[in-house]
């Protein structure tokens, strides 16, 4: 295959992979709720959780989104200083967005600042989102998708502490954002918290932790510690599905973590909404692929 | 009017001040009828332009919204995917836009506050709440869009009149006394989050 015939295939693949988790969540993210739904008593949130579960249903049957807002397109990609495309990588992403959008179809939600007009293709400047993690000495690539939608965005906060705040603050950093912005942003939420050294490291942190698989835990133990804490004091405010009260508010709590300056803490927190429609696909050099996120999904 | 069937409170358009009688904080109910998507712009044009709404809304429903539509032939449309937007958004222009209008039932997502708690009292009319992000559930409710008007402003914010059936579930979150479901549970919330932050923060003291 030469290199143009290459791009239109992955341009295709990836095109199809980001309309297909518009309408099918990941399997964790089902498992979770599936979970949480079986653990709850009382009447609203049961009555929440059939209509989310038979919405999903619905999505698949008529092959529409399951939600519509479909967000703007973020991808999170690790790939090797060997992969093929890694030229064009970037600029396929780009077109893959506005085929879907076409296709699935996707919301138009691309506004360019200062000049506030939908481009109505859902790209613009800087969109999709691209995150790049090089890889030395491999020649794959791996591709998480987002859809970050606008309500499960708003609660997005990051700030500096000073030391003498410690872990202290950064707890109630965290609450104070799940009381004041949480219930509009569709609970049961994903928390993702980023402590690290300043302002941008935190919040590209607390993004990255939503990537990982509900479930996972960070490898420091006492990070560890601290994510279960969070999550049981978060379910333990009561917030419920849709916010209007119920034993569980978060689908788990994901800290992510760097060193820090002796002076500062900065700290960021993000959280992903239950239609938390997230993707996880691998390619090899000769673009074959691996989807962990969705078992049963082929492009 | 006022329907029972399958176990569901079912309000039928047009609906009176006395079917909304019944109706407290939250109950579950489902919506049959005139419902139409109304946002932003449009409670801007009632409220701050005076200019008149040219979908009678009078004893129906709206619905804080911004959908995909998908057009048909002979100006017909699809209801493709709607789901509900943040109401907290229309909060400045309900009271005087319950009042302009007559509107009865208003659907979105999340809370509201004291305007349209107390444009609810005075007026007769409630805010429910349609679990959001559940967009084929709400599309497949809708049997006909019968009318669209302020095209002008676009997909999501024109004024799309649809005949539905038992759209919901749909959650009281302000009945028609003006008491409010969400303001109460912020209070239940903050205080047990206060409660959190001193129990974490006694097996967090990592710095030493």
């Amino acid at each position: 295959m030469n290199k143009e015939a290459q791009v239109q295939k992955m341009t295709d693949m990836m095109a199809k992979f980001v309309g297909y988790t518009g309408k099918k969540l990941p399997d964790d993210v089902i498992a979770k709720l599936q979970e949480l739904r079986e653990k709850e008593t009382e009447a609203l949130p049961k009555v929440i959780y059939d209509t989310m579960f038979r919405n999903q249903e619905l999505a698949v049957k008529l092959d529409r989104p399951s939600c519509q807002d479909t967000g703007v397109l973020q991808f999170w990609v690790k790939c090797g200083t060997g992969f093929p495309l890694i030229n064009e990588l970037e600029g396929l992403l780009k077109d893959a967005v506005v085929k879907a959008t076409f296709e699935t179809p996707l919301r138009h939600n691309s506004v360019e600042t200062f000049d506030e007009y939908n481009t109505g293709k859902n790209v613009g400047k800087g969109t999709p989102t691209v995150w790049w993690d090089i890889v030395p000495n491999w020649d794959g690539c791996e591709i998480y998708t987002y859809m970050a939608g606008g309500g499960c965005t708003l609660p997005g906060n990051a700030t500096v502490l000073m030391p003498g705040e410690g872990y202290e603050g950064v707890t109630k950093f965290v609450l104070d954002r799940m009381t004041s912005y949480g219930l509009n942003a569709c609970p049961p939420l994903l928390v993702g918290v980023g402590v690290a050294t300043s302002v941008e490291t935190a919040a590209l942190l607390s993004k990255k932790a939503l990537m990982r698989p509900i479930g996972s835990h960070n490898e420091n133990e006492r990070a560890a510690k601290m994510e279960k804490l969070l999550e049981d004091g978060i379910n333990a405010i009561g917030i419920g599905p849709q916010g209007m009260g119920g034993k569980y508010t978060v689908m788990g709590v994901h800290i992510e973590n760097t060193a820090r300056h002796p002076s500062a803490i900065g700290v960021a927190v993000n959280v992903g909404c239950w239609s938390h429609r997230r993707g996880h696909i691998i390619f090899d050099k000769d673009l074959n692929y691996t989807i962990t996120s969705h078992s049963g999904c082929v492009l | 009017m006022v329907e029972y069937r399958d176990g569901k409170k079912i309000l039928v358009t047009p609906i009176s001040a006395d079917d909304l009688k019944d109706v407290h904080i939250g109950d579950i109910l489902y919506l049959s009828g005139s419902l139409t998507t109304c946002r932003d712009v449009a409670h801007r044009r009632v409220v701050e332009e005076g200019r008149e709404i040219p979908v009678d809304v009078r004893n129906n429903a709206i619905l804080h919204a911004g959908p995909i539509i998908r057009p048909l032939e002979n100006d017909k449309f699809e209801m493709v995917s709607v789901g509900p937007t943040t109401s907290m958004r229309m909060e400045k222009f309900e009271y005087e836009f319950v009042k302009t209008t007559g509107v009865r039932v208003i659907v979105g997502k999340g809370g509201m506050k004291e305007n349209t708690a107390n444009a609810c009292k005075d007026f007769g009319c409630i805010h429910c709440v349609i679990p959001a992000g559940n967009a084929v559930v709400a599309a497949v409710c809708v049997e006909e869009i019968e009318r669209a008007e302020w095209r002008d402003l676009g997909m999501p914010e024109t004024l799309w009149n649809c005949r539905v059936k038992e759209f919901g579930p749909l959650i009281v979150s302000i009945d028609a006394e003006g008491n409010n479901y969400f303001e109460e549970k912020k209070i239940e919330y903050n205080r047990k989050k206060d409660e959190q932050v001193e129990i974490i923060s006694k097996q967090v003291g990592f710095i030493k």
